[in-house]
């Protein structure tokens, strides 16, 4: 697939190493996608890297919010509104939002895991009516590393979700919560039977999350994790997001909690 | 004192307990308020007593030199802190501070510790609500000092 061309409307820094692009496709199309899908994002003469959507699916233009960690991802952060960058997707399947109509919500965050959830966030508060209560859990390294800080400053002060933020590290100056996201998931007030949990962030938080949601009495299959793997083609051929038996581009990057178990207890896999 | 047995057994650390392990648990129980900012404990004081947070949130936290206070763990209603009470020297090893005011139950822990000694059931039972409290702080902090979300681990 060649990848279409977009350039880049705006650029916002989000946090220490973090910095969110807004795109323009050249050819001026929207581009619908799913809450949890990505795209491959070319920095041409660097690379291709596959990043998630972190906008509102509904509106606005496409958004990408994207950590410095490699080369290419840097080249991607470095990019300065008006140029060019290349797009392919979107790809692979998102958050499951038509099984979570009817039901409570609870979305955990671990860092820039934040950015595949937040479109989904936007669908939940954007058709409101059609879910249960929803709670988002976000942890992260310290408070200033806390991404999208001024719009879960927002999300904190609506009525219609609980937002609970807490950080690894802390000064004394800090008065928000101290600990791994896990401890927040103890003290939710939840009806686990009609409760749909959507999990993003590294690896090993996502396994230790997954089985404190289970151990509050959450059905394996109402867990979903997003996953991360080393994604260079995003349709399945060249195999190097494989995992066990499943491709991550093509059959996720989003898949349930009791899929993934034996794949996440598995060494070095 | 019938106030204070039914504060106790309401909250989760004692819920469930034997209604003669209470009674007698009751007796080493008081009602405490804080201001918020206040030092509940000192690093390095006496821990004759621990804490059954009923309102309010408390941070605790350990002073590096030339680095200041770093918070480590906030606990708010329903959390318990304070095991240094059962292990001898019997000495807080952080601070804990009161982030809005708190109100617990402050049970002196001299006095609970004679107990669970004269009565050996009432210690294990004791120790088996005291036990997964102590080895999930153990986890969170060992998944905290993984440091999961700093790009370079």
């Amino acid at each position: 697939m060649v990848p279409r061309i977009a350039h880049v409307r705006r650029r916002r820094h989000d946090a220490p190493d973090a910095w969110t692009l807004e795109l323009d496709m050249a050819d001026g199309a929207h581009v619908d996608y799913a809450p949890g899908q990505f795209n491959m994002l070319t920095a041409f003469g660097v690379g291709e890297a596959a990043i998630s959507m972190s906008g509102d699916p509904a509106t606005g233009p496409l958004i990408h919010t994207i950590r410095a960690v490699g080369p290419v991802s840097r080249a991607l952060t470095e990019l300065k509104p008006g140029e060019p960058i290349g797009v392919r997707g979107p790809f692979g399947v998102g958050w499951p939002m038509a099984a979570a109509e009817g039901k409570d919500v609870v979305l955990v965050a671990g860092g820039l895991g934040m950015a595949p959830l937040r479109p989904a966030l936007y669908r939940l508060l954007g058709e409101r009516s059609r879910y249960g209560k929803v709670t988002l859990l976000f942890g992260s390294r310290r408070p200033e590393d806390i991404v999208f800080r001024h719009e879960v400053e927002n999300w904190r002060g609506r009525f219609d979700i609980d937002v609970d933020v807490t950080v690894d590290h802390a000064g004394a100056d800090w008065r928000g919560h101290v600990g791994i996201v896990t401890t927040l998931i103890a003290r939710l007030d939840l009806d686990p039977a009609k409760t749909i949990a959507m999990v993003c962030g590294p690896e090993v938080m996502m396994r230790f999350v997954s089985m404190a949601l289970c151990d509050r009495g959450i059905a394996e299959e109402s867990v979903w994790l997003s996953m991360e793997r080393n994604m260079k083609c995003a349709i399945g051929h060249c195999g190097h997001c494989q995992l066990g038996p499943t491709f991550i581009c093509r059959d996720g990057p989003v898949f349930t909690y009791r899929r993934l178990k034996p794949l996440l207890g598995v060494k070095e896999l | 004192m019938e106030n204070l047995e039914r504060i106790l057994s309401e909250h989760p650390f004692f819920s469930g307990l034997d209604k003669g392990f209470l009674e007698l648990a009751c007796g080493c129980a008081r009602n405490a308020r804080f201001e918020s900012g206040a030092y509940i404990a000192h690093e390095g004081e006496a821990a004759d007593q621990f804490y059954l947070l009923r309102e309010g949130r408390v941070a605790l936290q350990i002073t590096a030199p030339g680095r200041g206070a770093a918070t480590f763990l906030t606990l708010g209603p329903g959390d318990v802190f304070g095991v240094n009470w059962l292990v001898p020297p019997y000495r807080w090893t952080y601070d804990a501070r009161t982030l809005d005011v708190t109100r617990a139950i402050a049970m002196d822990g001299k006095c609970l510790r004679n107990k669970c000694e004269a009565d050996h059931h009432m210690g294990y039972d004791i120790m088996k609500r005291l036990m997964p409290i102590v080895i999930d702080r153990l986890h969170t902090t060992r998944l905290q000092f993984l440091d999961l979300y700093n790009a370079d681990v």
